[in-house]
């Protein structure tokens, strides 16, 4: 205990990797297989020092055949292994959707729980780096949508390692989101091992007049807005971290407290996550709201290239503390 | 390769089992005692036959949307896979799955597959475990001429190729993808040759001759447990019914009945004559056996519980 006493600043990115590498230790079960992932570390370099570690028989670089690796990695999952996988861009698994959905995230239902699919699907997704459409996905709303697969997206560097060793532990695929712009953001954290168990919202700051319960980079967007906003409108930000299974009583709790909600995501608004999440808040907890529940999300269209239409799209700090103001101008 | 006897009869059974089993099936389902889409194995028993002959309980066959005759060479467990196709909570996977989705995992069964080159992949995966603890199974993939124009076919031959994997990919060439004849889907008809482009050794074989198929997978097998890598089966073979239970299909005249004189029943069935193997009493007496089994089977369907909505397992996916 005392070693986690004692604090040590890390990237984002190091995170993940330490959780792999201790979770590598821990259990023989435990691959990492994906592009580039052996010699070169991953194109992020999320997997750097692995291969040198465990060898090529438990870092294994792929050709680009996402659907070859992926159904490969659910095959290994079937019969016994507990693979990591890494997706380059998520946008990529978009040409392996059969693998991860009608596969994997399917057959332990299919089966009637007989085959057990214990596997991680790692990949980085972003806005704001300027990558154009196929390089820009937000993809956890589509997946959150599909039963069989947990989603899972941390914001912190703490959370980072905790929820994927968790993840690591599960025996249901999980889809672990990494942002990229989050990667090389600094943090301090323990020495050692610790777990954040899925499912467990995390309260990211402490307030009375509003809930913002905010995912992946956009907590951080949401904290900025809330920062701004202090001394005139006291923002509570929730952050779910597990987007599937959704901790609705750290949600509903929060409504309590603040009676207004919005909720933002980097990712499409239209039949999105957070329109998920404000679902849930009428179904279950309609009365606590004094204000319109509003979702704040991208257009609907495919994430732009140019700065100045990317930056439009995407909801902004700004338009958090917008919206907010709006919200709390329409009582009911 | 000199097969026993024993392994012959074994196989004539397990042959006559599958087809009475499609056959009860059709009965069943024209009855309404079971419902959804199924896929008719009739016509191709040779090959999940002769494949699961050369196989282990511990090696691992991924199956097909037409994989009644996968589940029940590799298992025998005609009564959990009849009970599945009725969607009861005592079939093999308590009614979640129905006829294309039937898992056995305890007897190598990794599930049958509704996207038609899916269960390709998978089979990689199976491979690659056994390669990653070092034991001496191997993983065998059904597929027909269909998937082979599906994109994860090449995927998944390169990957094995270059990981070794010990996996069989069998190419179920049945001549027809759906409705549309393989003439008109495929526009190079030698599928295997397409597996050697990718550096796998590849063979083609007659399908409907059980004995053929046996051998060819047994050599293919001992191979791979030799750490080979993996290896292509083609085998041709005809499937007599419709793609599924509810799309009738049209096909040239006479070209259903010329294979008949091709039967694998048939087939296998003479020549054990010929040889002094067997006599008709001895066909006689596996035909009621068969019958009695799949009597059985139908009625432990029949009898066994629908899955309860309420039950926890039935409602959540959450293991």
């Amino acid at each position: 205990m005392a070693k986690m006493q004692e604090k040590r600043t890390i990237w984002y990115k190091t995170a993940i990797n330490e959780a792999m590498l201790e979770e590598m230790e821990r259990d023989e079960r435990v691959f990492v297989i994906g592009e580039d992932v052996d010699i070169f570390g991953g194109v992020f370099k999320i997997t750097k020092g692995l291969v040198e570690k465990f060898g090529n028989r438990r870092v294994r670089g792929t050709p680009i055949s996402e659907a070859a690796f992926i159904g490969l990695a659910a095959g290994a999952a079937m019969t016994g292994l507990r693979p990591i996988v890494e997706i380059m861009y998520v946008d990529f698994a978009l040409v392996a959707m059969d693998q991860l959905i009608n596969q994997a995230a399917s057959s332990c239902y299919m089966s009637g729980g007989k085959v057990r699919l214990p596997l991680v699907f790692r990949g980085q997704y972003g806005v704001g780096t300027r990558e154009a459409a196929q390089h820009s996905r937000n993809f956890e709303s589509w997946l959150v949508n599909t039963p069989g697969i947990k989603v899972v997206m941390p914001s912190t560097a703490y959370d980072a390692k905790g929820l994927l060793k968790s993840a690591i532990r599960d025996d249901n695929p999980v889809l672990y989101l990494e942002n990229r712009v989050l990667y090389t953001q600094k943090e301090e954290v323990p020495r050692g091992e610790w777990l954040v168990p899925l499912g467990v919202a995390a309260l990211r700051r402490e307030g009375a007049d509003i809930t913002v319960v905010a995912t992946g980079y956009a907590v951080h967007k949401a904290l900025a807005a809330a920062a701004s906003l202090a001394g005139r409108i006291d923002v509570e930000v929730v952050d779910p971290r597990t987007l599937d299974p959704l901790d609705m009583e750290t949600i509903l709790k929060s409504v309590e407290k603040t009676s207004a909600l919005l909720v933002v995501q980097e990712g499409v608004v239209k039949a999105g996550f957070a329109a998920e999440v404000i679902r849930r808040v009428a179904e279950e907890g309609f009365d606590l709201l004094d204000y319109p529940p509003v979702a704040l999300g991208a257009w609907d269209v495919p994430v732009p290239f140019s700065p100045v239409l990317e930056d439009a799209a995407i909801p902004q700090s700004e338009d958090i503390v917008r919206t907010i103001q709006e919200v709390l101008g329409k009582k009911r | 390769m000199d097969i026993t006897k024993k392994i012959k009869i074994e196989m004539l059974r397990k042959l006559i089992l599958i087809r009475r089993f499609e056959e009860k099936v059709k009965e069943l389902y024209n009855q309404g005692s079971i419902i959804g889409a199924i896929h008719l194995y009739i016509g191709q028993e040779a090959v999940a036959t002769g494949v699961c002959q050369a196989l282990q309980a511990d090696d691992y066959v991924f199956s097909t949307h037409r994989g009644h005759g996968h589940a029940i060479a590799k298992t025998l467990d005609v009564k959990t896979i009849m009970a599945e196709l009725m969607g009861k909570d005592g079939g093999m996977s308590r009614g979640h799955g129905g006829s294309m989705h039937l898992f056995e995992p305890d007897k190598g069964l990794m599930g049958g597959n509704g996207i038609v080159g899916g269960g390709v992949p998978l089979s990689l995966g199976g491979a690659f475990s056994a390669q990653y603890r070092g034991t001496a199974q191997v993983s065998v993939t059904f597929f027909s001429d269909g998937a082979a124009n599906q994109g994860t076919f090449g995927e998944s031959l390169n990957l094995a190729a270059l990981f070794e994997l010990p996996v069989l990919f069998v190419c179920e060439n049945n001549q027809y993808a759906a409705t549309t004849p393989v003439k008109r889907s495929t526009a190079e008809l030698n599928v295997a040759g397409r597996a050697e482009s990718y550096g796998l050794p590849a063979s083609r074989v007659d399908g409907n001759d059980v004995l053929a198929v046996y051998e060819a997978a047994s050599g293919a097998v001992a191979r791979m447990r030799a750490k080979s890598g993996p290896a292509f089966l083609e085998c041709r073979t005809y499937r007599i019914e419709p793609h599924c239970g509810i799309i009738p299909d049209e096909r040239e005249p006479g070209e259903r009945e010329s294979w008949h004189e091709r039967d694998p029943i048939l087939i296998l069935r003479r020549k054990l004559e010929a040889e002094g193997s067997v006599e008709p009493k001895d066909v006689e007496a596996i035909e009621a056996q068969v019958a009695a089994q799949l009597e059985e089977a139908a009625a432990f369907g029949e009898s066994s519980p629908w899955p309860d909505p309420e039950a926890a397992h039935n409602r959540s996916w959450v293991v």
